[in-house]
């Protein structure tokens, strides 16, 4: 585990802590989580977007997931520990984690995983968002206004460069 | 008997203590040299300090920190609004408020019990032979006292019981009715070595109250029973408890329900409220939460006792983890396991505080007067309040939370557009 923790770039106690709560989610105890597993935390069950961020973690086309892939995935969000602040307390965030941040939320959207949102996949993120309460009409023109504000090559989908100009990244890693 | 629990509880708690720190400090100075990943053996402090704002907040902040526009222009959908979701999604995902309640808490120290400690391999010599010497204590000679206290306990009970039920109805057979009670209770409190503490004692349940109690275990009612008399709600079990609540019935009137009767709301609050309304018959004790939870909080209470509109007497009762946990995991372990397990814990420590009565005021339903009571007894048993429902140690959360989030940000997409239309 060694080697891959460096890339991550998590402390010991971090990965700790994630592992005692990694076994505690996995209930059938076989080192791995399933979907289900996931589902049974409530406060992810509420959230409408809670499939698509459980689908985040399961590599293509599978079921299982391993610790490994567990941390890699939450290794994304992880809080700046004081001791870094205090090495550099002017240095920002690497720029390859404020990339695969936005990848992961462009990913939620990209289902089809061909590096663009299409109309259809703009849709239903949208759908799932606001559930019965708003038209297919007016999210229809939602989405269209969207894209035409976000896409700036004409294709009618929205590229990653476009989605990160269209989602303001300098001040973003704050939030995240 | 006070001396006698004063004494006890300075023996125990003087050399247990003072071992807990000791080998906790082994096992750690052990992990390290063997460079074994050492689980943390405490609660971890949150990995996420989160403020509760709400969702168009969030939003909204999210939106102003990347945009130079001028807020009432914006456009009703961002694609950063996904950020909000995804980061509390995630967020949920390394820690959340609910799952955590359903397994028993972690310690800061160990207290020479294996199933307290996750880290426990051989790491020396001396704490090998100390966890064993408490080891043969325990299973050796507590063990077996308690088993025979404990059965003596509820053979009294049993007996006694049927035999005061024999007397005509009367000042006698209450009289009778209590002592007996009390004193079996009190013999199985023994059994437990169970250490309690009550605080408040001028607030005690009287006739025609319904008590209400956070729950973490059955030993909850032995505690309680013990102290005072109270008629029991449930539901009538086969076997042994069968047995015991049968007989029990005979010497006092408890509210014991069949399986069927049970599942309709409207019999079980007619019979309730029929109990309260006769001020001959002794408090209520019921546990709103429906399911044992872990002690560290106290989770959403269902609001058919808080309906009757009787005063309510809340109580609130906090273990201490470190002798031993009381906290009965009933998806690992079955009644009899978690029983023996009680009893070769070296004791069980606990406090009780009786919070003054309570009843409905004008204008508060039940659900709110509920809540009221569950943040009186959060607040003083230092539990944490949560709304969410202890059901959902077993069962799915309901779709309806969700349906409300889908509400709220809907109404942040079109309320702007309702805005503009006005302006």
């Amino acid at each position: 585990l060694g080697g891959s923790c460096a890339n991550l770039l998590l402390s010991h106690s971090q990965i700790t802590r994630l592992y005692s709560r990694f076994t505690s989610l996995d209930k059938g105890e076989n080192g791995t989580l399933s979907r289900e597993d996931f589902q049974r935390i409530p406060e992810l069950a509420i959230n409408p977007l809670g499939d698509r961020i459980i689908n985040a973690f399961f590599p293509e086309g599978e079921d299982q997931v391993n610790f490994r892939g567990f941390m890699r995935t939450l290794a994304h969000f992880r809080p700046i520990e004081d001791n870094e602040k205090s090495k550099n307390p002017t240095a920002s965030e690497p720029l390859n984690s404020r990339t695969n941040k936005l990848l992961f939320a462009f990913r939620l959207y990209d289902l089809d995983r061909d590096d663009k949102i299409s109309r259809d996949e703009l849709l239903q993120v949208l759908r799932m968002m606001v559930g019965v309460n708003i038209s297919d009409e007016q999210l229809g023109s939602i989405a269209d206004r969207t894209i035409q504000e976000a896409d700036t090559n004409g294709d009618n989908s929205i590229s990653f460069n476009e989605f990160i100009k269209a989602s303001f990244v300098l001040t973003l890693h704050t939030l995240l | 008997m006070t001396s006698s629990v004063a004494t006890t509880s300075f023996y125990i708690k003087l050399p247990l203590m003072n071992f807990y720190g000791w080998a906790t400090l082994r096992i750690e100075r052990g992990a390290k040299e063997k460079n074994h990943l050492l689980m943390p053996l405490w609660a971890a402090p949150a990995i996420i300090a989160r403020e509760p704002t709400s969702l168009e907040e969030e939003i909204k902040e999210i939106r102003r920190s990347g945009s130079n526009k001028d807020l009432d222009a914006a456009p009703e959908f961002e694609m950063s609004d996904i950020f909000y979701f995804a980061r509390r999604g995630v967020e949920s995902i390394m820690d959340d408020e609910v799952t955590k309640r359903f397994s028993a808490e972690e310690l800061e120290s160990w207290n020479l019990l294996t199933r307290s400690n996750y880290n426990f391999h051989y790491i020396s010599l001396r704490l090998t032979v100390l966890w064993g010497l408490g080891l043969l204590i325990r299973y050796g000679f507590l063990l077996p006292l308690r088993v025979t206290l404990a059965f003596t306990g509820v053979g009294l009970l049993v007996f006694l019981t049927s035999v005061v039920g024999l007397l005509p109805n009367g000042r006698m057979k209450n009289f009778l009715s209590e002592k007996v009670h009390l004193m079996c209770y009190r013999i199985c409190v023994r059994a437990l070595t169970a250490i309690i503490t009550y605080h408040d004692s001028e607030n005690k349940p009287k006739n025609g109250g319904i008590c209400v109690a956070n729950h973490t275990s059955p030993i909850d009612v032995i505690i309680l029973a013990s102290d005072g008399c109270y008629a029991m709600v449930g539901q009538i079990h086969g076997g042994l408890m069968g047995v015991i609540q049968r007989s029990m019935v005979k010497a006092c009137p408890h509210v014991w329900f069949e399986r069927s009767e049970v599942k309709d709301r409207h019999l079980v609050a007619k019979r309730l409220s029929d109990h309260v309304e006769d001020k001959s018959k002794l408090p209520i004790l019921i546990f709103p939460e429906g399911t044992c939870i872990n002690n560290t909080s106290v989770m959403m209470f269902k609001k058919g006792s808080f309906e009757i509109g009787a005063t309510v007497y809340p109580v609130a009762i906090k273990y201490d983890p470190r002798f031993g946990d009381a906290f009965w995991n009933s998806s690992k372990f079955g009644m009899v396991n978690y029983l023996l397990r009680m009893m070769s814990s070296w004791a069980i420590v606990c406090s009780v505080w009786y919070l003054p009565p309570m009843s409905r005021e004008e204008g508060e339903d039940a659900v709110q007067f509920a809540n009221r009571v569950k943040a009186a007894i959060a607040r003083q048993g230092g539990l944490v309040d949560l709304l969410w429902d202890g059901g959902l140690k077993r069962g799915k959360v309901k779709d309806t939370f969700k349906e409300e989030q889908q509400k709220l940000y809907s109404k942040m997409l079109v309320g702007t557009q309702e805005d503009r239309s006005r302006s």
